[in-house]
């Protein structure tokens, strides 16, 4: 392993950061989406459901990597000239908020209807109704999901590197290019990669144990 | 800075689908290419997953252990630097193999992996009872597996499996990074031989929905021929 001087580990490690980076971008982006289609779809008007259904079925059956290329040159078409960076982001936030809709409109629907029957015999408006009652115990059950989800997004993010965007998986392919020992980088790179997700994975666990326990 | 330059742009972009569609034979290639690649991955992958899980649940502590570090792992990683792994390293180190084959291993690690968790939900969804009454009437531990076990395990995560196969036929889109001309592949020499990228990647989302429902189809096809006792009884297990 006399190939990797120290150069090239700084390089990984700077794309460590950027998937770092890109992924909380890309949860925060797809949260505040995702936030929106869950609502809309819990408590829209048929109109909108219906819509908002589709757009998730939408999303969820194209794979990210033609969604990619598609922000990356469908924006400049629309006039926006975006970054790498950018275009990735927007690609991964609407990918994302199919996903985290979904879980999240599982969860609010999970709360027990009596709840809300009980808040609107307190006389309590539906804004209300959902900012005290529902979404505080629909945050509980959402909790596990969202951060096993947050796994799925980390390892999504390295899909970046396919419209030029440098982060871990883009590092370890340049690296590649010059030193041309692919086992020992891509081992490395899938090293990484485990070491950011794991954890997650582990955590994720946890809270859904302690979650059935505090219920039992 | 971003939402500036939104309010102040108009749709300038003039849409010419004739030109990607000049190439619907690559196209339709690419298609079928895909679905192969997703069959057979499906295929071997969910046999590699039906093993991991009986070795998770019903074999050895090391048996499980080492399935278990084998998921968590395959988990835990990207699939595109598990195809890298595949193609590059593998190669590197002796073992030369086209891009379709490097894909479908690299595949069928993956989906094993996911195979294999939620097949193990099933098998553990199995009341004891059920084994209790197999060792009863004599079966042995593998008569019973085979017979009273698997099968209404499968089918109880039946719609999980599905969804995760639909989900690897998506996924193989990646392996159009190591040059397997599969539909992305395909899609993207398009669009850099016409300059049409919007139109030539939106026919590329539509088909893949299109292979989506039909993957869907054979899968519930598939279901009317495997597990008849729904079909007769009319009773789920």
């Amino acid at each position: 392993m006399g190939f990797l001087n120290a150069a090239h580990l700084r390089f990984l490690f700077d794309g460590l950061l950027w998937t770092v980076g890109l992924s909380l971008l890309a949860f925060v982006g797809g949260g505040l989406l995702g936030f929106a289609v869950a609502l809309g779809s819990s408590y829209g008007p048929r109109g909108s459901r219906l819509l908002v259904s589709l757009y998730i079925k939408l999303i969820q059956g194209t794979p990210l990597l033609v969604l990619l290329p598609l922000a990356y040159f469908g924006l400049p078409a629309l006039g926006l000239d975006v970054a790498p960076l950018a275009a990735a982001a927007m690609a991964l936030s609407i990918y994302v908020s199919a996903y985290l809709g979904e879980i999240w409109r599982g969860c609010i629907e999970s709360v027990p209807r009596t709840q809300a029957e009980a808040a609107e015999c307190l006389a309590l408006r539906w804004h209300q109704r959902v900012w005290h009652v529902i979404l505080p115990q629909a945050i509980k059950i959402a909790t596990p999901p969202t951060v096993g989800f947050m796994v799925q997004i980390v390892k999504n993010t390295s899909l970046a590197s396919a419209i030029g965007f440098v982060e871990l998986a883009r590092a370890g392919q340049i690296i590649n290019n010059s030193t041309f020992e692919p086992f020992v980088i891509f081992v490395i790179v899938a090293a990484l990669y485990f070491v950011l997700c794991y954890p997650l994975s582990v955590l994720s666990r946890r809270l859904e144990r302690k979650f059935h326990v505090a219920h039992r | 800075m971003l939402l500036l330059s939104a309010a102040n742009t108009t749709l300038n972009y003039a849409f010419d689908f004739s030109a990607p569609l000049a190439y619907a034979p690559d196209l339709l290639a690419g298609a079928w290419t895909t679905l192969t690649l997703s069959l057979a991955s499906t295929f071997f992958g969910f046999l590699l997953g039906v093993l991991c899980a009986i070795a998770n649940t019903k074999g050895t502590r090391w048996m499980a252990r080492c399935a278990g570090a084998y998921i968590e792992v395959i988990r835990n990683t990207p699939l595109l630097v598990q195809v890298f792994i595949v193609y590059f390293g593998l190669s590197s180190l002796g073992w030369q193999v086209g891009a379709f084959t490097a894909a479908t291993v690299a595949l069928v690690v993956n989906v094993g992996a996911y195979t294999s968790e939620i097949v193990r939900a099933g098998i553990e969804s199995i009341p004891k009872g059920q084994l209790e009454a197999a060792e009863c009437i004599g079966l042995s531990r593998w008569q019973t597996l085979l017979h009273v076990v698997l099968p209404p395990a499968i089918e109880r995560v039946y719609p999980a499996l599905t969804s995760q196969y639909v989900l690897l036929m998506l996924a193989s889109s990646i392996c159009s990074q190591i040059s397997a001309e599969e539909l992305t592949a395909v899609a993207n020499r398009i669009q850099s031989d016409t300059y049409r990228s919007v139109e030539t990647y939106l026919i590329v989302a539509v088909a893949y929905l299109l292979m989506s429902l039909l993957m869907r189809g054979l899968f519930w096809l598939l279901a009317r021929l495997a597990f008849p006792r729904r079909r007769r009884l009319g009773t789920p297990l």
